[in-house]
């Protein structure tokens, strides 16, 4: 739980970097490494994180959590809420390894759990949903406790120090995924929060996120009127929150999600045809308080999509490529091409127009 | 050519008009001088009409065949340019006041202090704009062309 | 009472070597205080009838005038004010209500002087207004919690059909001013401006004078306990329709128009006879509960055929955030909250004085609780009640409201100088009268571009302002109490307010 309402907000300068390939095959942690590396000068050593999808396939179907305990005392309380309300298939501590730059860590601990179906039935929620209301309890209420990652068969990686140390310190090179994101922090206020680093989490979602988000206030009271509560001060886990709300509880399209959180202005809208212009018109009548306003570039990875972003006016920097199945995202072209130098096409996506990957089917291994 | 219109709907009864012209007619130019100092004191070429709560600025129309100039017996009365104003010419002037009693808006004043002279709207010829619309505080005088 | 015991308020003083005797001052004053002696040609004064208004010093083509407060003063004491004292007096001579104009001068706190703005420096590039698109395109009405889309193809297409909406180039609406408080050439000016700029005028309790149907698509009429010109076509002409049930300047009580003000276009336009005084009852006879509103909201929407929001108006009182909450329930799609520094042409001073509260804790209590409930997309706040220029717009959007009534603003851009006596009809301006005399002195052009003037420099400051925060769109500001600080705030205040103190 993260006391402190006054926690001052965490702002986000940094670097990124991502890829999927859209066949589905896995490869280890190595290259998204060897990219973040690159962009080392983005961060300052106080914050890097990564995210991988397909890494646990003997568990596919279970929600895999990952745990910050500050002491064994807060282990000991979260276990009795997470024993009450799930099977727990197995648990124990996610495996490091002694890293340059990483300093005394937390207890990192990991478990794979179902909801009890009759816990689920009670409560009148999805499965989702129920995992979110569970993850927001945990994080609100049980002190010394954090779930940085609540999704199926992905996890998210973090720590305090610079990603390509934070990589090696989880051990990633033996990961498998399909899709991998990176993320290193420039924050501008006192670290020492793991918890802090990005990517943010949610159930399936991961995000990670290069800027400052000036509408964060509105953002937050937004979806604080859906159930979830903004527990970080960071504008990255309000973006998660409203993806989730947008994409999965309303239920509408990548696209559209997109348009709602950097839409175009008045000016071209006006220029529109009659049945387009309606369409942007009433997003923005009915979802002025989900946009995205302030410089950002984000990534968002989903089970079966990576989507990259960037803000109304592209305030900071985005890259696309593609070399056959594979796409590629970056704060840098560079970091790009450290680790596939001859991609078939390479580009600058626009403002508010998304890049997205789409798993086409699953490989085996 | 352009003339002055009044606009009666937005005409406060101020008759600042009146003060401003009786300036821009004096030798100093200087509104506390005029009104204290300089004697006799310049008459107003502009009368503000006053009916109850209606009230609007009347002033020479510069008619197109003034019937005040075909009355002037020293040709006091004139027209510089055939699109101009009418002037009058103080020094020719002998004081007859044919032109008031021919013209039909009562647009001429009688100057009773030397008797001899009468006073009229020139439109403040030589400025950008006459006086009275210039400081107007409702713009209810305009300067403009109605093609008339 | 033939002797009073009331000294002047005010003292006139004329600089004499200036004075041209041009009368000018002697004819502007509706209260006859100067007076010019032909004997020995000098204009004098009767200090007791001037009211404050200024219309001579203004007109003065000389400046030789200059009206102050009365300097005299009773014997010091913090208690029995000079105020206090004479409103005693005047009571004990006419034993009547004391009554004033325009809204609250008492010196309550001005929250809006206690918040400060946030700008973005290194971390977050502010935006430059003059370079960049910088959007304040607001719309007000009540709006569906999610949006039903559906994808064919490949193509996205939108299935939810919206409410009515109004649609404002920027967050800034004239607020409610009755025709009959106000003059007609005020009433056009308001009107004529609204159309023109792209917002909207509210025609108070006055009904909708026929000459002034054709902004129709520009107006909110107002339907009001005393139902002043509400009929069929006033309904059908407008944009939205706004159920007053209070007002801030005299919450718990009706509207107010001295017979002198009921003229003849003015008895036509409210549908009562000449000369009598129009009192609005208290409550709407037909609203004694929350159920009851419901009825009329959608009686309303009925008769309008639901292409029309209904806004329902209230004065910032106590328990504003749970009225609130059940009006958006009854089904209304605008609400409109008026605060203690809210205007009116005639009301009790001492109701206008000490009823009511502050419109910043109003909006901050009834954004936070209807956000608490669920439900504050059914209904667009609006917030009314003293907002004196464009740092109070933005301070109120970022609070939480969607957008704001300025009545006293619009009236001051007109030329009122706040003296207080439109009760009277005897406004120097010519705006809070119906003396045809004095009417004629407010040019509706002249005051249609003044008011167009004040629209268009706030919105200039506030694209400064909100690009200085780093955010191009005005949705994105509102609502964002992240960007306020306060200063000189109690506790209790900052957590109302919903704001962090100045330093954190």
């Amino acid at each position: 739980m993260i006391n402190d309402i006054y926690r001052e907000k965490e702002i986000s300068g940094c670097g990124l970097s991502a890829y999927m390939d859209e066949s589905g095959r896995r490869t280890s942690g190595d290259d998204i490494i060897q990219s973040i590396a690159l962009l080392h000068d983005r961060s300052n050593g106080l914050g890097g994180g990564f995210a991988a999808y397909g890494i646990y396939p003997e568990f596919p179907d279970s929600y895999a959590f990952h745990l910050f305990y500050d002491d064994g005392a807060s282990q000991v309380t979260c276990e009795e809420l997470i024993h009450a309300s799930f099977h727990i298939r197995e648990s124990g501590p996610i495996a490091t390894r002694k890293a340059f730059g990483i300093g005394p860590s937390p207890i990192i601990w990991r478990y794979f759990v179902d909801p009890k179906e009759e816990i689920l039935e009670r409560a009148g929620l999805s499965a989702d949903d129920f995992v979110v209301r569970e993850v927001m309890k945990i994080n609100k209420t049980i002190e010394g406790a954090f779930v940085f990652s609540s999704g199926k068969n992905m996890g998210a990686f973090k720590a305090v120090g610079f990603p390509e140390d934070v990589g090696d310190f989880y051990r990633l090179d033996e990961y498998r995924a399909y899709m991998w994101v990176a993320h290193g922090r420039f924050p501008t206020n006192t670290p020492g929060w793991w918890g802090g680093a990005h990517p943010f989490t949610i159930l399936d979602w991961a995000i990670v996120h290069n800027g400052e988000i000036s509408s964060y206030g509105i953002n937050k009271r937004y979806v604080e009127m859906f159930g979830y509560h903004c527990t970080m001060m960071t504008d990255t886990e309000v973006m998660a929150y409203l993806f989730d709300l947008l994409l999965r509880k309303h239920g509408l399209p990548i696209e559209t999600a997109c348009a709602i959180l950097a839409p175009p202005f008045w000016d071209l809208i006006a220029h529109m045809p009659e049945e387009e212009k309606n369409y942007y018109t009433t997003l923005r009548m009915v979802y002025g308080s989900a946009m995205a306003n302030g410089p950002f570039a984000i990534v968002l990875g989903s089970r079966d999509m990576m989507v990259a972003l960037n803000d109304r006016v592209k305030l900071r920097p985005l890259v696309a490529a593609r070399k056959g199945s594979i796409v590629y995202v970056s704060s840098e072209e560079s970091g790009i091409r450290e680790i596939c130098p001859r991609p078939d096409t390479v580009w600058m996506p626009r403002t508010g127009e998304p890049v997205i990957a789409r798993l086409q089917q699953e490989a085996a291994s | 050519m352009k003339r002055v219109y009044a606009k009666e709907e937005v005409c406060a009864g101020c008759r600042l008009c009146e003060i401003w012209c009786v300036v821009a007619h004096s030798k100093t130019k200087d509104i506390i001088k005029a009104f204290n100092e300089e004697f006799p004191r310049p008459l107003p070429r502009v009368q503000v009409e006053e009916f109850g709560s209606f009230s609007f600025a009347l002033q020479c129309r510069h008619c197109n065949e003034p019937p005040c100039i075909e009355a002037c017996m020293t040709g006091a009365m004139h027209r510089e340019a055939p699109d101009g104003p009418v002037l009058h010419d103080a020094d020719k002037c002998v004081g007859c006041w044919m032109c008031i009693m021919v013209c039909p808006y009562g647009a001429i004043a009688r100057d009773e202090t030397l008797k001899k002279i009468a006073s009229k709207c020139d439109l403040c010829y030589g400025e950008e704009e006459p006086a009275c619309v210039a400081h107007c505080p409702n713009e209810a005088l305009v300067f403009e062309d109605r093609g008339e | 009472m033939r002797f009073s015991y009331l000294e002047p308020e005010f003292l006139v003083e004329r600089n004499l070597e200036r004075c041209i005797r041009c009368q000018v001052c002697v004819r502007q004053c509706a209260f006859e205080a100067h007076r010019y002696d032909a004997a020995s040609d000098v204009v004098t004064v009767d200090s007791s009838r001037c009211v404050g208004c200024l219309r001579c010093v203004t007109m003065c083509p000389t400046d030789a005038l200059i009206v102050r407060q009365n300097p005299t003063t009773f014997k010091e004491n913090a208690n029995w004010t000079g105020r206090v004292i004479k409103n005693i007096y005047k009571q004990a001579e006419t034993g009547g209500v004391l009554l004033t104009g325009m809204g609250n001068d008492r010196p309550y706190p001005i929250y809006w002087d206690h918040m400060v703005l946030n700008a973005s420096q290194v971390t977050n590039p502010s935006i430059d207004p003059l370079r960049e698109p910088m959007e304040l395109k607001t719309y007000l009405g009540r709006k569906p919690e999610r949006l039903d889309v559906s994808v064919k193809d490949g193509k996205i297409s939108l299935n939810t059909k919206l409410a009515p909406q109004l649609e404002l180039r920027m967050p800034v609406v004239f607020s409610a001013l009755s025709y009959g408080a106000i003059s007609f050439n005020a009433s056009k000016a308001l009107a004529s401006a609204a159309y023109e700029f792209g917002t909207y005028y509210n025609t108070g309790e006055g009904g909708l004078h026929r000459d002034l149907y054709r902004y129709g698509e520009r107006t909110i009429v107002q339907c009001a306990s005393g139902r002043f010109g509400v009929h069929k076509d006033y309904l059908q002409a407008a944009a939205a329709i706004e159920i007053k049930i209070g007002q801030g300047a005299k919450p718990g009580i009706g509207g107010h128009l001295p017979g002198e003000k009921v003229s003849r276009e003015v008895s036509r336009t409210r549908m009562i006879p000449e000369g009598s005084d129009a009192l609005s009852p208290a409550p709407h006879h037909d609203i004694y509960s929350i159920e009851d509103l419901r009825q009329l909201i959608y009686a309303l929407k009925e008769a309008t055929r639901y292409e029309k929001p209904v806004s329902v108006k209230i004065a910032a009182v106590h328990n504003s955030a749970a009225i609130a909450s059940g009006m958006v329930r009854a089904g209304a799609d605008i609400i409109a909250l008026d605060g203690i520094r809210g205007g009116t042409g005639a009301a009790p001073t001492t109701i206008r004085d000490n009823v009511g509260i502050p419109i910043e804790l109003a909006i901050a209590s009834v954004d936070q609780r209807l956000r608490e409930e669920g439900i504050r997309h059914q209904a667009s706040i609006l917030a009314a009640g003293g907002f004196r220029s464009s740092s109070d717009v933005i301070k109120a959007i970022a609070l939480g409201a969607d957008a704001v009534y300025i009545g006293t603003s619009a009236l001051v851009a007109m030329g009122c100088h706040l003296c207080q006596i439109c009760y009277t009809g005897k406004c120097n301006w010519g705006i809070a009268t119906q003396d045809p005399y004095l009417e004629k002195r407010l040019n509706p052009e002249i005051a249609k571009e003044r008011l167009m003037n004040l629209l268009r420099a706030w919105e200039h400051e506030i694209k400064e302002m909100l690009g200085g925060m780093g955010i191009n769109a005005i949705e994105s500001l509102r609502g964002n109490r992240l960007h306020l600080r306060g200063v000189g705030l109690t506790d209790s205040e900052l957590e109302i307010l919903g704001i962090l103190p100045a330093g954190r």
